[in-house]
């Protein structure tokens, strides 16, 4: 299997040369090898299921290496199981790249490096030594911040990818950093070796949360998320929320619950207080974001928040020894990484095509998209019922597995945990209801209500492969909702793994209902209840109300307004909500402009909003890097002697501390 | 005979939602000096509006017509969920409170998109208040469930009521907090005095109202009978976590119907003074009463805690 994987990688780095030699070829030789990408992610997640049935270690020693000779790949359930989720969002994302890069200029810029970024994404949860994890984590990165540059004349993309660069660095330094104390004096970097050290060093793990959680979007290390991944090509987005947040989060669990060594409970303390921070500031810059695909990207901050949530509930768990309850958070963050894949994928997926259809991104240009695109406006709904966490889609199965392992938060021995507890979980139901009203907001303004723009008016439905991969994501959206238990079983393997058979997830069948405690969550029957009821519903209508329904203009309380501008708008909707947070979580500053009476100007309202943490770290650091630049300038001015003064002050200095730290 | 007992539930909640608005609307009268509608009014204005053709804005699509029934059996559902004469009860096995929450969600999060569907201002107005006070009183309503799962070690109905009958708690000052939140919570979902007034006729200060203004005939009546029947749910809910006397288990007792339709007539009672005696809240100032409401729901946590100890 693990040699399948591996070749079926290298096929991507094949196809990455065919997309060169395809552009010369023309549109359909493109589509053939976004065709060949499909079939290649399709094989590796067949391949992923197949090791999770049969779960298995297995290793593959390759005489190829970077710097120390060899290459180790190993294949474990938790790296099957991340395979799983990059190669279902990676199939369906290049099935809809067929059609989507059909006509755009300059197809090279997103055809090599897709196959490329495809390609990382493949090897990082296969590397099973410190060198190859990097180079493919770097692979990964600048993949994808080559894809952010697609269309190199848009200033705002290259401020995005210049930011992306400088933060994939930093996150990338601080894992080679974690790495190497973790290997302390060995000259042994494959995973074997590390896990027989086991060290569980504090910094260690500071240097991962730096390092992954940048990647995933942890705040305050998501200032970057929001401007690179509605950058790229909409697919792109699609693979860059979809799959390689989870796989930064598959390096913070092979690095700290695997690799690392027993954690001390206060640490998951950490993270589950970051992850409720991360959901919080997500969800309400999502709230308020205009552009879709941003509000998407901020929504991505906020499922990434209740998956490191549930990381740090699970190793808090671990650290009191409360193996099976470490399990069930374990498995909530597992599971809402695979739900959490498969619905960004789709609403990424839909947001592209409203982009495609319009030609514009700005939920004010949009609206009544439902009647004009409405296989679009169906899967997107459903994308929005999963955004939203509602039953029975798959959002919520994740979330009521947290909240189970939440209120098992009771058992914790730490009083501090015990008294964060209540709060955190406050935070993620507000995050959740949050999450609802954002997710109807993108969906309500965008294809409900009448078109704000005559582009929306007169938009088109995509092509036929863009709605056959949305309608696969959004078919496996449903298909997961009503069987929580399934991915639950499937991310079961890898909990056992990481914790012990203590820890394994309950699934109870016959009906496959997800089980935590007393409490079961059994979505199939709760979902053919409904459906019974509904049909009940529809039949008692239809038998005591037969007369048709008649069509009219809207009445509107006796004041219809046939002006689209009447509407309510996306600023509107939730204005009542950011002014409730406008104060305490961003600056948000609201400005009327009347003009006086008999002057025909029309009256202005401004909005501007910025982000706090923003202004209050990420410039705060940028003054820093310039003040200390600035002086160091004033080195260069030295003359000889002072050079040589400064070089023998040093090599004094540097003995000094040598001499000491003896 | 679970079934059987699952089956009379649905029938019975659905025949008696209007009755208990009813009661309400007769009370409410009855304390303000008026002679007000007989409690079976309700009966009479659903037959009345099913009777009417429904008229349906050109502007809207198809998401419009199918809303009010599918909030209407989401609302059932919900309500199926709920203990009330038994708590052995196959649906409220199926789920817990948390789906519970849920399926409220899924039924407010139908009727805000039904208000932006057509496009109108004042379907926006509604949709956008009912998505702020949806979003605040989730919290509280979370935390309650926290409340009683420290108490009780689930989050399932059923055990908790069978767990409060077999050991009452006695009074406790976190319950009681716990109650006060649930109440808050109960107030707000179900648009009443002092979040929303169900009765009012001045448009700018509707948030239900508004949403659904554009509904008329059948489709209306599905919406209004949703809302009573949601009025029933969180009666039944309050009486489920914190009166659950009288709740017959497995076996049936012949007083546990009777004692429900009081409990829940009682309840009808109490929210009627309730509103006759406060006066509507400003837009603004939802926040702190639901903010309240928050807060108290994490120190019943707290407080038990303390009172647990460690």
């Amino acid at each position: 299997m693990l040699t399948g994987l591996a070749l079926a990688d290298l096929g991507f780095l094949v196809l990455a040369g065919l997309g060169l030699a395809a552009i010369r070829l023309g549109a359909r030789a493109t589509a053939i090898v976004c065709l060949g990408s499909t079939i290649l992610c399709a094989a590796n997640a067949a391949m992923a299921l197949a090791a999770l049935w049969t779960p298995a270690a297995e290793q593959l020693r390759l005489p190829i290496g970077f710097a120390l000779g060899w290459t180790v790949l190993a294949l474990d359930p938790l790296s099957a199981y991340f395979l799983l989720v990059v190669n279902l969002v990676g199939a369906i994302v290049s099935l809809y790249a067929v059609a989507h890069e059909h006509g755009e200029a300059q197809p090279a810029r997103r055809l090599v490096p897709f196959q490329l970024f495809l390609f990382g994404l493949n090897l990082v949860p296969l590397a099973a030594d410190a060198f190859s994890f990097l180079v493919a984590w770097e692979f990964m990165s600048l993949a994808s911040w080559a894809l952010i540059l697609a269309r190199p004349d848009d200033p705002a993309a290259r401020r995005a990818a210049q930011i992306y660069l400088v933060m994939a660095v930093a996150g990338a330094l601080a894992l080679l950093v974690a790495f190497g104390l973790m290997a302390g004096g060995l000259d042994r970097y494959d995973f074997a070796a590390l896990r027989a050290q086991r060290a569980g060093s504090l910094v260690v793990f500071v240097l991962v949360l730096f390092g992954a959680g940048s990647k995933a979007g942890l705040v305050p290390l998501h200032a970057w998320l929001p401007l690179a991944h509605p950058a790229a090509p909409s697919h792109v987005s699609a693979l860059m929320s979809g799959a390689m947040t989870k796989i930064a989060l598959y390096a913070v669990i092979r690095l700290v619950f695997d690799l690392n060594g027993q954690p001390a409970w206060w640490w998951g303390g950490i993270l589950l207080v970051l992850g409720a921070g991360t959901a919080l500031v997500g969800v309400l810059f999502a709230l308020i974001e205009r552009d879709m695909k941003t509000a998407l990207a901020w929504s991505t901050i906020e499922n990434i928040g209740i998956i490191a949530g549930a990381l740090g509930l699970s190793l808090a768990f671990a650290g009191s020894g409360l193996a099976a309850l470490a399990g069930l958070a374990l498995t909530a963050a597992l599971v809402h990484a695979l739900n959490h894949a498969l619905f960004k994928s789709l609403s990424f997926m839909g947001a592209g095509a409203v982009l495609h259809a319009t030609g514009s991104r700005d939920l004010e240009q949009l609206g009544g998209l439902g009647r004009v695109m409405p296989q679009t406006g169906w899967v997107f709904l459903v994308a929005a019922l999963a955004l939203a966490a509602l039953p029975p889609l798959n959002g919520f199965a994740g979330e009521w597995l947290l909240f189970q392992a939440l209120i098992g938060g009771i058992a914790l021995p730490s009083p501090m945990l015990k008294f964060i507890l209540p709060v955190v979980a406050g935070a993620f139901a507000l995050t959740a209801a949050l999450a609802a009203a954002a997710a109807c907001r993108l969906y309500g303004i965008a294809f409900l209500g009448r078109p704000r723009s005559p582009a929306a008016a007169a938009a088109h439905e995509v092509a036929p492969a863009m709605r056959l991969a949305m309608a696969v994501a959004a078919g496996l959206c449903l298909l997961f909702g009503l069987f929580p238990a399934a991915v639950a079983g499937l991310a079961g393997p890898a909990v056992v793994q990481m914790l012990g058979p203590p820890a394994a997830p309950v699934v109870a069948l016959p009906f496959a209902s997800l089980v935590a405690g007393n409490t079961a969550y059994v979505a199939t029957a709760l979902a053919l209840a409904g459906l019974a009821l509904a049909a009940i519903v529809l039949m008692a209508a239809g038998r005591l109300s037969p007369m048709p329904a008649r069509r009219a203009p809207a009445w509107d309380c006796g004041f219809p307004d046939i002006r689209p501008a009447t509407q309510y708008t996306a600023a509107s909707l939730t204005q009542p909500l950011r002014r409730v947070f406008g104060r305490t979580a961003f600056v948000a500053r609201e400005s009327v402009a009347m003009p006086e009476p008999g002057d025909m100007a029309p009256a202005r309202h401004t909005l501007a909003v910025a982000d706090r943490l923003w202004q209050g770290i990420y410039l705060r650091i940028d003054q820093g890097i310039e003040l200390v630049a600035t002086q160091a300038a004033r080195l260069q001015q030295l003359t000889i002697r002072g050079h040589l003064m400064l070089m023998f002050a040093a090599l004094v200095i540097l003995l000094a501390a040598v001499v000491v730290s003896r | 005979m679970t079934v059987i007992a699952q089956v009379v539930h649905l029938v019975l909640i659905v025949a008696l939602a209007p009755a208990i608005t009813g009661l309400v609307r007769w009370v409410k009268a009855r304390a303000l000096g008026r002679a007000g509608p007989a409690p079976w009014q309700p009966y009479r204005d659903l037959r009345r509006l099913m009777l009417k053709t429904p008229i349906v804005a050109e502007t809207s699509g198809p998401l419009y017509t199918a809303v009010p029934y599918l909030q209407l059996a989401a609302i059932w559902l919900a309500a199926a969920m709920v203990p009330a004469f038994t708590y052995d009860l196959p649906l409220a096995q199926a789920g817990d409170l948390i789906v519970l929450a849920g399926i409220l969600g899924l039924s407010r999060f139908l009727l805000a998109l039904a208000g932006l569907d057509a496009g109108t201002a004042f379907g926006g107005i509604g949709s956008s208040r009912e998505l702020m006070i949806g979003a605040l009183a989730e919290p509280a309503m979370l935390l309650v469930v926290f409340t009683v799962a420290v108490l009780v070690h689930t989050t399932s109905l059923p055990a908790i009521s069978a767990h409060f009958i077999a050991q009452p708690v006695g009074l406790r000052v976190s319950l009681g907090m716990a109650l006060v939140a649930i109440v808050i919570v109960a107030v707000a979902e179900n648009g009443r005095i002092p979040i929303d007034n169900p009765a009012t006729h001045l448009e700018l200060t509707m948030v239900h109202e508004a949403m659904v203004l554009d509904y008329s005939g059948r489709h209306l009546a599905a919406i209004e009978l949703a809302s009573m029947l949601k009025l029933v749910v969180w009666l039944s809910l309050i009486q489920a976590l914190f009166v659950p006397f009288g709740m017959a288990g497995a076996a049936l007792t012949a007083l546990a119907l009777p004692i429900f339709v009081a409990k829940l007539a009682a309840g009808a009672v109490a929210l009627a003074l309730f509103e006759v005696g406060i006066a509507k809240m400003r837009v603004f100032r939802y926040p702190e009463f639901l903010g309240g409401a928050v807060v108290l729901g994490m120190l019943a946590t707290i407080y038990l805690y303390v009172s647990h100890g460690f």
